[in-house]
């Protein structure tokens, strides 16, 4: 009888162990992201990134996105809403991380739109036409150009912005970041730096609830 | 802690300290590569195939206690001290590029994991099963008496 709590109790100690574990370490690992942030930005945010949401607010989000990736497209009405709902405090950055087969292209018309103040709204119309570009995962760029007529681009312009060597170089700067900060699958999200301890929907919200009480 | 003929002249806390061995070595590696995200590459699978086992073994021949259980369990034990060993000297360098069962993926001979400038995974790994093994061995003897 003696034995068998003694196994039954050594079970229970040592689980209770990993999980207080895991909670120590993913709360100094975000402590430690969130100073990293505090002292230099850049390998999060750089000067071509697209920002929206006033520059003064004190929560920033930054989202590491692919456009034919379903479940960003997914998250992004969530986005949306917390800038609507918290006007002022929330900013959003979007980082180019094309991990599927030919969106490499559709990001590049991405960064093309920035380069005339129109990403947002083309953002917006490439994730409403995905299902029909980028059907089971597989992007489909040419296809893109029939639903990007109505954000009012000038495409000419567009289409020869893509192929310069500075979108390339953007695009390649977004990747080497992904790298560095560890992000494998799209969307990853950094709040103040802080990574999500793990991957969800609601994780988010929490993260980004957690940030505005302690910045507001 | 147990009445002598409850503990088979201490071979049962053998067994049981053994199995807690089993138990962190396995709750650590995990910790490793879900919590620590290091990716395990595939010498350490190996190893693994070999630890968790014993997890669920070990307690199975406590209750009630089977002399028997280093037929069972020394096997994995072994087997896995020889892959540690193998894993240890391939970090070390003393076994040269070309025998590298794992050179697609995640290099075996990276080390992610450093404390005091020598303590890393595989060396944890083989302290582990080396001791599994010794407290296996020792409690098969003292349960003979």
């Amino acid at each position: 009888m003696k034995q068998k709590n003694l196994v039954i109790f050594s079970v229970v100690f040592l689980l209770l162990a990993f999980v207080a574990a895991a909670w120590f370490y993913q709360s100094y690992q975000a402590d430690a992201a969130a100073q990293a942030y505090l002292r230099d930005k850049s390998t999060y945010v750089r000067s071509h990134t697209p920002a929206r949401g006033s520059p003064d607010a004190k929560v920033e989000i930054v989202e590491f996105f692919d456009p034919a990736c379903g479940t960003c497209r997914e998250f992004h009405p969530l986005l949306e809403r917390m800038l609507k709902d918290h006007p002022g405090k929330i900013r959003l950055y979007e980082r180019y991380t094309p991990l599927h087969d030919g969106s490499e292209t559709v990001v590049k018309m991405l960064a093309a739109a920035h380069l005339q103040g129109k990403f947002w709204p083309t953002l917006e119309a490439i994730f409403a036409a995905q299902p029909a570009w980028a059907p089971q995962h597989r992007p489909q760029p040419e296809l893109v150009w029939n639903y990007i007529g109505g954000v009012g681009l000038d495409l000419e312009r567009l289409r020869r912005d893509m192929s310069s060597p500075e979108i390339d170089k953007i695009i390649q700067q977004d990747l080497a970041d992904a790298r560095k900060l560890g992000v494998k699958a799209t969307p990853e999200f950094f709040v103040n730096g802080k990574p999500l301890p793990s991957w969800g929907y609601e994780q988010l919200k929490t993260l980004v609830a957690d940030e505005l009480s302690a910045a507001y | 802690m147990n009445s002598p003929d409850s503990s088979h002249g201490g071979a049962w806390g053998l067994v049981f300290v053994s199995w807690l061995i089993a138990c962190v070595s396995m709750l650590a590696s995990l910790f490793f590569s879900e919590i620590m995200h290091v990716p395990p590459c595939v010498l350490c699978w190996y190893q693994r195939i070999c630890m968790y086992p014993l997890v669920l073994i070990l307690p199975i021949g406590l209750f009630p206690f089977d002399r028997r259980l280093v037929r069972y369990a020394a096997p994995l034990s072994a087997l896995g001290l020889l892959i540690a060993v193998f894993h240890l000297l391939l970090v070390a360098g003393y076994i040269p590029e070309s025998i590298k069962p794992c050179t697609q993926g995640v290099p075996c001979s990276e080390v992610h994991v450093q404390w005091f400038g020598f303590v890393t995974i595989p060396l944890l790994s083989a302290l582990s099963f080396l001791l599994i093994t010794v407290l296996l061995l020792l409690g098969h003897r003292r349960s003979a008496k």
